[in-house]
């Protein structure tokens, strides 16, 4: 006897641990360039974030006795994700509880994948930014001589000058270990959009807002406001965090708004907060706004409202 | 035009279109179904014991949205049992044992069609349901104001994967179509006729060109769709076709569209011509499980497995034997079941092609959504059926969903939505049925 079944009865193949794969494999150009811009430090970093997140997730789901999900990847994309936006000198103990508030406290306690409200990595960053003065700290690239601790972002006197557009583009400046080399980011963010993992609409609303904020701010200099674009967190921010699906909203006109909401918050923090850097708080606050969006931005129903 | 009517990339695996249309030899039974359409089952006018030829009406139509039906095969009735169809419910089934002679019932005359009634009337005795697979009988949706009909659309988008059985009939029997519409277009007031066929279908559109070409009756066109599925979806075939926009829990005719199957209009056109009702269909024979896949011409109420014999047997036990395309075709439980009118393919797969992955928790990326060519959110219709939330879903329009599984296909977390869809659809309409009660 055959077997029966609802259809559909075939399957277009895609799963949630080959989308991760994908976000792994896009984040290896910005990983390697960070071992080679901050040395290998940085390695240790990375290592310790990632085996933390999968440790934990897996520690989680064995003590409260679900299905074990470590082999979902998502676990080790938030472990990768939080240690490219953390410095390559923090201590790694510290690593190991912003992981653990990444995957248990702001993952595993809210029902797990897909449940989560806001983005793990980025909630853990900001946890760290607060508990830690580590964080704030940005590491130096190995073969560039400086002494202090700050972004070119950063709101201190003298104000450090901002590095030229090929020096932001290759990385060679200070700043946490995934975010500075943009062109690498970019690398992984075209593989994305290829293997249709992203679209496009996040990350240019997101960098788009941001450009034109800066142009404002800046007397409507576009190489100044294009700098400010590729400065900081903004690329690793718009490629792969304000395009997680559970924290953004799903359909083109949400994702739109929410990249714009992004790109502002951004740029409020950077040019009126007390922070030298918003990417992170931007997203976090969006995350928040996501369920809103969503609920608002659903694709209007075929046929819905009469015809013709 | 609304750019959200996305759809889904299937697997084409069309390549049974270009074999010649096999003639299986008459099975030694048939076991013909009283509900081979949507509407009220047939009612059984021979007894057992009875002899029959082919063509004659071993059925009644039991009220409007009904049909008689024909026996495919002449010979002797030697049962009338009950047969479990694939929705569920029981209905009676005539099962007849072929003489092997085929001998034609006197009754087969071209009907004479001079009037708009006459025509209505040969169409409802003829038997013809729409044989896209949902079995609408043709007569009801033929029976509208002429005022209303804007366009007549012909379904070639056939838009499912393996299934070909249109493709080869636009190739084959273009002119039972355009003989059909030679009539129909005149007596029904249909001015235009646009065929829709999806542009993976070069072959079927040259031969639909030369049929528009030779039709004078009225301004017939085609119309070059791209292979989306589901672009065969009577809704979203007229939005491609005229660019209208059917609103919400209406039919086709609301937007002044009469959407017909090219399979059943070529079927019309031979019943015009010859008398012949619906006894036989090309059906594909399809799957990995198929030693030699290819469209046969089977008469109706021959057993599957005669047919997959005819195609030289399965080469291994299949997982899945469907009625249909693998996106909305409906499994069977063995192959001992009849081919009916409205079947356009069978499919006997194997467990690795009929593989589907583990089910695992919604990671919200919106993939439903954004492929859903109406664009439900099926995931939050999802979760408004775990919570039994009748006004959700009525919110969700729910209703509009044609089942076409596009979300389901895409889904990485293979979750059951447009399962859940159709069991939110039933909620729907349970809760109706006990609120007319009430009042």
């Amino acid at each position: 006897m055959s077997k029966l079944a609802i259809s559909p009865h075939i399957h277009c193949g895609q799963s949630t641990a080959g989308i991760m794969l994908d976000v792994l494999i896009a984040l290896l150009p910005a990983s390697i360039a960070g071992v080679i811009i901050f040395g290998l430090r940085s390695l240790w970093v990375i290592l310790t974030c990632v085996v933390a997140c999968v440790a934990f997730e897996a520690l989680f789901c064995l003590i409260t006795k679900k299905p074990q999900t470590v082999k979902d990847l998502s676990a080790a994309v938030t472990g990768l994700l939080l240690a490219l936006n953390l410095p390559a000198n923090i201590p790694l103990w510290q690593c190991v509880v912003g992981s653990l508030f990444a995957i248990i406290v702001v993952k595993s306690l809210f029902g797990g994948l897909g449940r989560n409200v806001v983005n793990p990595a980025i909630a853990a960053r900001v946890f760290m930014l607060v508990a830690f003065t580590s964080v704030t700290q940005a590491a130096f690239p190995i073969n560039v001589d400086a002494v202090a601790g700050a972004t070119p972002l950063a709101d201190v006197t003298p104000k450090p000058a901002m590095p030229g557009l090929l020096t932001l583009a290759t990385g060679y400046y200070g700043g946490a270990i995934g975010e500075t080399c943009s062109f690498a980011l970019l690398v992984g963010g075209i593989y994305l959009l290829i293997r249709r993992v992203i679209t496009w609409h996040n990350p240019v609303a997101f960098m788009s807002t941001v450009f034109v904020f800066s142009l404002f701010m800046e007397g409507f200099d576009p190489v100044k406001a294009l700098s400010m674009v590729l400065c900081g967190g903004v690329v690793i921010g718009a490629i792969f965090m304000a395009t997680d699906y559970t924290t953004s909203p799903p359909t083109p006109l949400g994702k739109v708004i929410f990249g714009i909401g992004c790109g502002l918050m951004t740029c409020l923090i950077r040019y009126f907060g007390s922070y030298p850097e918003g990417v992170s708080f931007a997203i976090l606050f969006m995350n928040i706004l996501t369920p809103y969006i969503s609920k608002w931005t659903r694709h209007k129903v075929f046929g819905v409202g009469g015809g013709k | 035009m609304a750019s959200y009517l996305h759809g889904v990339h299937t697997p084409h695996r069309k390549k049974t279109r270009h074999k010649p249309v096999l003639r299986m030899d008459i099975p030694k039974t048939v076991t013909i179904p009283m509900a081979m359409h949507i509407g009220a089952p047939s009612t059984p006018i021979v007894k057992v014991g009875d002899e029959v030829k082919v063509g004659q009406k071993i059925a009644e139509a039991s009220g409007f949205v009904s049909v008689p039906v024909y026996s495919s095969v002449s010979g002797k009735v030697t049962k009338i049992k009950d047969l479990l169809g694939a929705g569920g419910n029981t209905t009676a089934a005539i099962v007849i044992e072929s003489d092997g002679l085929q001998t034609v019932d006197e009754s087969v005359t071209p009907p004479t069609v001079s009037t708009r009634e006459e025509l209505l009337a040969a169409l409802k005795e003829s038997g013809i349901v729409g044989l896209g697979g949902a079995g609408f009988p043709t007569h009801v949706k033929f029976n509208v104001d002429p005022e209303r009909i804007d366009y007549l659309i012909i379904n070639g988008a056939e838009c499912e994967p393996y299934v070909t059985s249109d493709t080869i009939t636009m190739m084959e029997r273009s002119d039972d179509m355009g003989d059909a519409l030679r009539v129909l277009c005149p007596l029904l007031g249909i001015q235009k006729v646009i065929v829709g066929i999806e542009n993976n279908k070069k072959r079927a559109a040259v031969a639909m060109r030369n049929m528009a070409a030779s039709v004078t009756e009225a301004q017939v066109s085609v119309k070059m769709l791209p292979s989306v599925y589901p672009q065969g979806g009577e809704k979203v075939l007229i939005y491609h076709t005229v660019g209208r926009v059917v609103p919400e829990g209406k039919l086709p005719i609301d937007a002044g569209c009469i959407v017909i199957n090219c399979t059943t209009l070529a079927t019309i056109g031979t019943y015009l011509k010859t008398g012949m009702p619906l006894v036989e269909k090309c059906v594909t024979v399809e799957g990995s499980a198929v030693a030699q896949p290819q469209n046969v011409l089977a008469p109706v109420g021959a057993a599957l497995s005669d047919l997959f014999a005819a195609c030289g047997g399965l080469t291994c036990d299949p997982d899945k034997i469907i009625y249909g395309g693998p996106m909305m075709g409906v499994t069977v439980p063995s192959a001992d079941e009849p081919v009916m009118t409205n079947t356009n393919a069978i499919l006997a797969l194997t467990k690795k092609e009929a593989w589907l992955p583990k089910t695992t928790a919604c990671i919200r990326c919106g993939a439903c959504t954004n492929h859903c060519p109406f664009g439900l959110a099926p995931a939050a219709i999802s979760h408004a059926y775990k919570y039994n939330d009748v006004e959700a879903l009525k919110k969700l329009s729910v209703d509009t969903c044609m089942l076409c599984g596009c979300c389901s296909f895409v889904c990485p977390a293979n979750r059951p939505l447009v399962q859940r869809n159709k069991l939110s659809k039933e909620l729907l309409k349970q809760t109706r049925a006990k609120e007319d009660k009430k009042v």
